[in-house]
C-alpha cells in the first residue's frame, strides 16, 4: 500500500527536495551565531559605550566591520525564520498571519540593510 | 472548513518544567528580534553621527531602558545556552528524560550567571565615558 495521497500520485512530481532547508537554515544561522553573538558581546563589554569617537573608531576597523555584517545578516536571517515560524503557529485567522507575515519580512530586511549600511558608512568614514 | 483531528494534544500531558524551558525559547526569541531591531536603531544613530548617537545612549540610560536592557540580556543568554542544548538534541544526544532534565537546570543556571555577570560588567562599560 503506497502512503502516498491519490493527488500526489496523479502528479508525481516526488519530492521537492527542500522540505528540510527551513529547518537546516535555522540550525546553519544558530551554529554561526554562537561565535558571533559571544564575540560582540565580549567586545563591547569593554568598551567605552558612551564615547562615539571611540565607538565608531573601533566599528569601523575593516575587521571588526565584516564580522559585525556578519552578525546583522545572520541575526536577521535567523530571527526572520523564528519569528515565521511563531506566527505560523499562533495567528490563525489567514488575513492576520499573512499581513503579519510580510510584516515581519518587511522589517527583518530593512533592518539587516540598515545595520549593513550604518557598518560601511563607519567604515568608509573612519579618519 | 471541516473539523479535522489537531496534534499535539498538548493539555493531555502532565506539566513537567521542561515544557516552560521550551515555551521560554520562544518567548525569548521574540524578544531577541526586538533587540535585533534595537542593535539595527543603535548602528543607525552610530552612523548618522555624534548627536544621534548621544541622544540614542541618553535613550537607552534612562531607568526603564536599563531594566530592560537587564531582562533583555537574560533573554538573550537564555536563548544561547538553550540554543545550544537543542543543537546537541539535533545531533541525537541527551534526549532521555533524565539528561532532559539535568540539562534543563543547568541552561537555567548557567542563565542566570551569565546574566548577572554581563550586567555587572555591562554597568562598568556604561559608566565608562559616561557623559
Amino acid at each position: 500500500m503506497s502512503l502516498r495521497t491519490p493527488l500526489g500520485r496523479v502528479l508525481g512530481k516526488g519530492s521537492a527536495g527542500d522540505g528540510v532547508s527551513h529547518w537546516w537554515v535555522q540550525r546553519v544561522t544558530a551554529v554561526a551565531l554562537i561565535p558571533l553573538t559571544a564575540w560582540f558581546a565580549l567586545a563591547l563589554l569593554g568598551k567605552p559605550l558612551h564615547s562615539w569617537e571611540a565607538m565608531r573608531g573601533w566599528l569601523g576597523q575593516p575587521w571588526v566591520a565584516v564580522f559585525t555584517i556578519l552578525l546583522g545578516v545572520t541575526l536577521a536571517w535567523h530571527s526572520w525564520l523564528g519569528v515565521q515560524v511563531v506566527i505560523e503557529d499562533y495567528v490563525h485567522g489567514k488575513g492576520a498571519k499573512t499581513t503579519l507575515l510580510l510584516l515581519s519580512t518587511f522589517l527583518h530586511f530593512a533592518a539587516a540593510i540598515a545595520a549593513v549600511f550604518a557598518v560601511m558608512i563607519l567604515a568608509v568614514s573612519r579618519p | 472548513m471541516k473539523q479535522r483531528p489537531l496534534s499535539p494534544h498538548l493539555g493531555v500531558y502532565k506539566f513537567a518544567y521542561t515544557m516552560s524551558l521550551s515555551i521560554l525559547h520562544r518567548i525569548t526569541g521574540v524578544a531577541n528580534t526586538v533587540g535585533f531591531f534595537v542593535f539595527a536603531w543603535w548602528l543607525m544613530a552610530m552612523a548618522s553621527g555624534p548627536e544621534s548617537y548621544g541622544a540614542a545612549m541618553r535613550c537607552l540610560s534612562t531607568p526603564i531602558a536599563k531594566l530592560l536592557l537587564v531582562g533583555f540580556t537574560f533573554s538573550f543568554v537564555y536563548h544561547f545556552c538553550n540554543g545550544i542544548r537543542h543543537l546537541v538534541w539535533d545531533t541525537g544526544r541527551g534526549l532521555e528524560r533524565a539528561q532532559a532534565r539535568r540539562s534543563g537546570v543547568l541552561v537555567i543556571v548557567s542563565a542566570l550567571l551569565l546574566t548577572a555577570l554581563i550586567v555587572w560588567l555591562g554597568c562598568a562599560a556604561l559608566a565608562r565615558g559616561a557623559p
